[in-house]
């Protein structure tokens, strides 16, 4: 016993020990250690950022270098702290604040101490820089904006956050990842693959050179140019147009389905995002949730479409055979709802097809609506039917396009009044609104301008999208470049264009005609309701335009929705009719319409749900 | 005796294990210390190139050991331990303080400890002493007497400070069991260090409620021939309610928080995440790089000269008391298996060899020799891979340090001596 007593002792502690062994070097190993091991450093060499043209190759964003100064307290000697705050444009307090802070936080390590320095400051540093031990300058490369517009459509790049982090391996602590609009989608094209250098580091983080030789290294992958579908004069135009408005533009080529201009009103300058005042200018746009400048109204905003709906429904009618160009519906200056009354602006008589289209006739609409729904033994098929229609043109739905945000609108359907009337206690009646586009129906501008598109195209659309082409080379992608048919065949789109043109002849926007150009559009004019302290009260309507234009071989369809501008041949017609104008002529012959544009405001307007006072609605402004 | 006797007569397995050790210790002294800047590996102002000079010392050293007549070491072995325990008395006057231990003699070209010296003659005067003809190991005088031996250069080397080291004394214990100091003692010490061990990790209450329950298996159980000493055994639980309670009052109010952070580390006694954090960042820093140097180099490890951490300097004193990283970092496990294989094949070798002696006196300096390697080992080893707290001694034959690889050396060499005259009964 005494004899083995020992070697048993051996025997266990070589068990314990090779059994503590096996666990820390074989069941909790793994591979990808070398990212954590705090003795090997990657040290990243950022390729530059892509640069983003428009449809014509003017340049809508850069690169611009900026300039920081960095410190290693370490390595700082004595020096002339005037001086050199002086070169720096801070005070004194300021700078001996800012290297205790770097000294706090890493003694060894480099902080920054001014950031983004002005390219006359560092002109004049630069010289003296030698003199200043443990000081250097870093070169760093920030987005420069070539244009003041497009902010929704560019988006803007911020650093990376834990979210981010967690989801995706390949970003680090400080590095940028676009956060909305084009440098979001794109940002695996724009951003480019950075290059690796691990280096060997000691205890004290000191670079001990570099890790296995370099042979694991990787060099970076240049950011790609991209060139966008937007008109960078077209989006400068209509965001000057859009002055003291809100709501939003959308332009779209409808032989392709570019994109030629989102606008989204108010905006702001995308350049206040980049740069030293960042973080403050982005509190204020953030914080400012009644006019809400971060929030892209071109693709956010669910309105009523109001009456430019009505073109839809009369082509439903129209390929489901209940009425022909010919048939004519009697408007009492409105329509008869059982037996209420609902109005109509129209002038009143018997309207066809054509005349109901330009004079924007409700009862018109109400009629063919009640037609298509009649042709069905019950609701429920009608209402069917009546939904595959509408979904064929994009609504309701996402629509696909390149950015990373959306809404899908809504096209209810029979489900949706079931559950709000119950199941068959519902009838065409009840959802005649529809007819007019008010009702359950919401629509995004977007999804408007493309409905015009697949109209101006007779009976297909291609999917909108904002990327034109990657380094120099068109995009082949077939989501974007084959077309989507609706259901509607395309020889019903003749009356229903011709109806679309006779409004600027000699319906409700014959005001705004364009010299030499013949256009085809509609208006809308849709009520809307708000809550002011728990009462539903109503607002000015919404002003609503769409229109493509020239009428045959249409080259844009455009949809304009302006919140609280009342009728929509005045802020939204205006504005769709000098946005053609500039597009198709790149100048503006109709000065007057112009100078109001950019005069008038709708503050007033936007102020009065505000006010905590009464107020007047659908006032008359000129 | 001449020489190619001896040579003959010599175990060649721990010869050819030893050498083996010196070996890969040195090159992983190599690993540790080396630098980018090249330099030859005789270059002495480099620690490996030191190194590789006390190796050539050592090899000097066993020539001497294995020329001196075998009876010396005997003889001598009362006046050794003497001029030992003077010359841990002189450091008190004399030493020189290095990282604020007061261990070393300066001879001007090298620093002597020779607290190692005195483990070398410890195990040769307990040797002697229980070998002598006088000595009854069962007589409780002559164990204080032995136990004696063992404690005097303990309690001299405490206040240097170097408890490691003191603790390597007690572990010659194991020379007076196999030679018949009765079990229970172990059976109490190992019962303390339990006792000690669970009132840290499940509190007192938890113990007397283990306690209880063994009681009363050990009544459920009992066959009715065999009567239960029903006194003794309260008295017995009595004594380890008694002494749990003053483990809490030693641990809360004699220890200080680092001793605390020690063992909270060890027994994993803290579970707050942000202090355990703390604690790794401090005391626990060693350990967890440590921990984390060899966990980095897996099955195959990094290979020679290219552990990241090992390079990084990030485990302090790693070519001394955490050489043992090195081999988990650039060998992996193949390698630190390698080195628990040939430890442990080296002790069962030692303790077969010591068992053969038929002279008394070879074979007590055997389990000695046994006793001071196996405790620096068991230490280090579990000190480095983090299953024991931290105590700084080195690994025989591997940690960087010349005193230390010298009487390592001369302690081990003293017994292959002894055992090449294992046939004679005395000398």
């Amino acid at each position: 016993m005494r004899k083995i007593l020992l070697s048993l002792i051996i025997v266990v502690i070589a068990i314990t020990f090779l059994g503590r062994l096996s666990y820390l070097q074989i069941f909790s190993f793994s591979a990808e250690q070398v990212l954590e091991d705090p003795a090997i450093k990657a040290i990243y060499d950022y390729p530059e950022r892509g640069y983003i043209y428009d449809r014509n190759g003017h340049l809508l964003v850069g690169n611009d270098p900026a300039y920081d100064v960095m410190v290693i307290p370490r390595e700082v000697q004595p020096l002339d702290t005037l001086e050199f705050c002086g070169l720096l444009g801070i005070d004194k307090e300021k700078f001996v604040e800012k290297l205790r802070r770097a000294r706090v936080y890493s003694p060894r390590l480099p902080s920054v101490l001014v950031p983004q320095l002005s390219k006359q400051d560092y002109a004049k540093l630069q010289e003296k820089m030698r003199k200043y031990k443990g000081f250097y300058i870093q070169k760093r490369s920030l987005r420069y904006y070539d244009t003041p517009s497009a902010a929704n459509v560019l988006g803007y790049i911020s650093e990376v956050n834990e979210g981010d982090l967690a989801v995706n391996k390949y970003y680090v602590q400080g590095e940028l990842k676009g956060r909305t609009g084009v440098e979001r989608y794109y940002e695996d094209l724009l951003r480019g693959r950075k290059g690796v250098q691990y280096i060997q580091k000691d205890r004290f983080n000191r670079d001990i050179g570099p890790y296995k030789n370099g042979t694991i290294d990787t060099l970076p992958e240049q950011g790609k140019q991209i060139s966008i579908t937007i008109d960078k004069a077209l989006q400068e135009y209509g965001e000057l147009l859009m002055n003291g408005k809100r709501g939003g533009i959308v332009a779209i080529e409808p032989a392709t389905g570019e994109i030629l201009s989102m606008i989204s009103g108010p905006t702001y300058d995308p350049a206040l995002l980049v740069g030293r005042e960042r973080s403050k200018n982005y509190t204020k746009l953030y914080n400012d949730t009644i006019a809400n400048p971060t929030w892209d109204r071109s693709i956010h905003a669910q309105q009523p479409p109001g009456s430019p709906f009505k073109t839809l429904n009369a082509l439903i009618a129209l390929q489901e055979g209940v009425l022909d160009v010919n048939t004519t519906i009697q408007c009492y200056h409105g329509f008869y709802v059982g037996k209420k009354k609902r109005g109509c602006h129209c002038g009143g008589g018997l309207r066809s097809l054509n005349k109901g289209i330009s004079q924007s006739c409700n009862a018109y609409f109400a009629g063919a609506f009640r037609k298509i729904y009649e042709k069905f033994e019950t609701t429920d098929e009608g209402m069917d039917v009546w939904e595959k229609h509408m979904k064929s043109f994009g609504l309701g739905d996402y629509l696909g396009y390149d950015l990373p945000f959306g809404q899908k609108g809504r096209i209810p359907n029979k489900e949706y009044y079931d559950k709000w009337y119950g199941d068959n206690r519902w009838s065409s009646s009840y959802i005649i609104s529809n007819a007019i586009g008010q009702g359950e129906i919401l629509a995004t501008p977007v999804q408007l301008a493309n409905m015009t598109a697949a109209i101006a195209n007779r009976g297909h659309y291609f999917t909108p999208h904002i990327l034109k082409k990657i380094e120099g080379k068109d995009i082949t992608e077939p989501k974007f470049t084959e077309a989507k048919h609706t259901t509607i065949d395309p020889k019903h789109f003749e009356p229903v264009v011709q109806g679309m043109a006779d409004v600027y002849v000699s319906g409700t926007a014959r005001w705004l005609q364009i010299p030499g150009i013949e256009v085809a559009g509609k208006t809308g004019t849709a009520e809307n309701f708000t809550k002011i302290d728990g009462v539903r009260t109503q607002l000015t309507d919404h002003s609503v335009f769409v229109a493509f234009a020239p009428v045959d071989n249409p080259k844009i369809a455009i949809a304009v929705y302006i919140e609280n501008g009342y009728f929509g041949s005045r802020y939204a017609g205006h504005i769709a009719t000098l946005m053609i104008e500039k597009y198709l002529k790149g100048e503006i012959t109709l000065k007057t319409l112009e100078k109001r544009m950019l005069e008038k405001t709708l503050e007033a307007e936007y102020a009065k749900p505000y006010s905590g006072e009464e107020f007047k609605i659908n006032e008359r402004v000129w | 005796m001449s020489g190619r006797s001896i040579l003959k007569r010599i175990d060649w397995l721990s010869v050819f294990i030893y050498f083996a050790l010196v070996f890969i210790g040195w090159i992983n002294i190599y690993s540790s210390t080396f630098t980018d800047e090249h330099s030859s590996i005789f270059d002495f102002s480099t620690l490996y190139g030191k190194q590789l000079f006390f190796i050539g010392v050592s090899l000097v050293t066993i020539v001497v050991v294995l020329a001196l007549e075998v009876n010396f070491y005997e003889r001598f072995s009362s006046l050794l331990y003497l001029l030992s325990m003077v010359s841990l008395l002189g450091l008190f006057v004399f030493g020189k303080t290095i990282a604020g231990a007061t261990s070393w003699y300066d001879l001007g070209f090298f620093n002597l400890q020779p607290s190692e010296l005195a483990k070398v003659a410890t195990a040769l005067a307990l040797a002697k002493y229980l070998s002598d003809i006088q000595t009854d190991i069962k007589r409780r005088k002559d164990q204080f007497y032995a136990l004696l031996i063992i404690l005097v250069p303990a309690i001299l080397i405490i206040p240097q400070p170097d408890p490691g080291s003191a603790l390597v004394f007690f572990a010659m214990i194991f020379v007076i069991f196999r030679e018949g100091l009765p079990l229970y003692y172990l059976v109490i010490i190992l019962s303390l260090i339990l006792v000690f061990v669970t009132t840290l990790m499940f509190g007192t209450v938890w113990l007397i409620i283990g306690l209880a329950l063994l009681i009363i298996i050990l009544f459920a159980t009992k066959r009715k021939t065999l009567k239960i000493p029903v006194i003794p055994l309260s008295l017995v639980s009595v004594a380890v309610i008694l002494f749990s309670l003053s483990v809490n009052f030693v641990f809360n109010n004699v220890f200080e928080q680092r001793h605390r952070d020690r063992f909270g580390l060890w027994l994993r006694l803290e579970k707050d995440p942000k202090k355990l954090e703390q604690i790794r960042k401090s005391i626990g820093y060693n350990t967890y790089q440590s921990e984390k140097a060899i966990e980095s180099g897996g099955f195959f490890g990094k290979g020679f000269l290219e552990g990241t951490r090992t390079k990084g300097d990030f485990v302090p004193e790693q070519h001394t008391d955490y050489i043992f990283s090195t081999v988990g970092e650039e060998w992996g496990f193949l390698g630190t298996a390698t080195v628990i294989i040939l430890f442990t094949v080296l002790f069962l070798r030692l303790i077969s060899l010591a068992e053969r002696q038929k002279n008394a006196f070879a074979r007590m300096y055997g389990y000695g020799v046994i006793s001071i390697l196996l405790i620096h080992y068991f230490i280090n080893i579990g000190m480095v891979i983090g299953i024991l707290p931290t105590i700084g001694i080195p690994l025989p034959f591997f940690s960087y340090g010349g005193s230390g690889l010298l009487f390592f050396t001369i302690l081990l060499f003293i017994f292959l001596r002894l055992d090449t005259n294992r046939l004679k009964e005395s000398f």
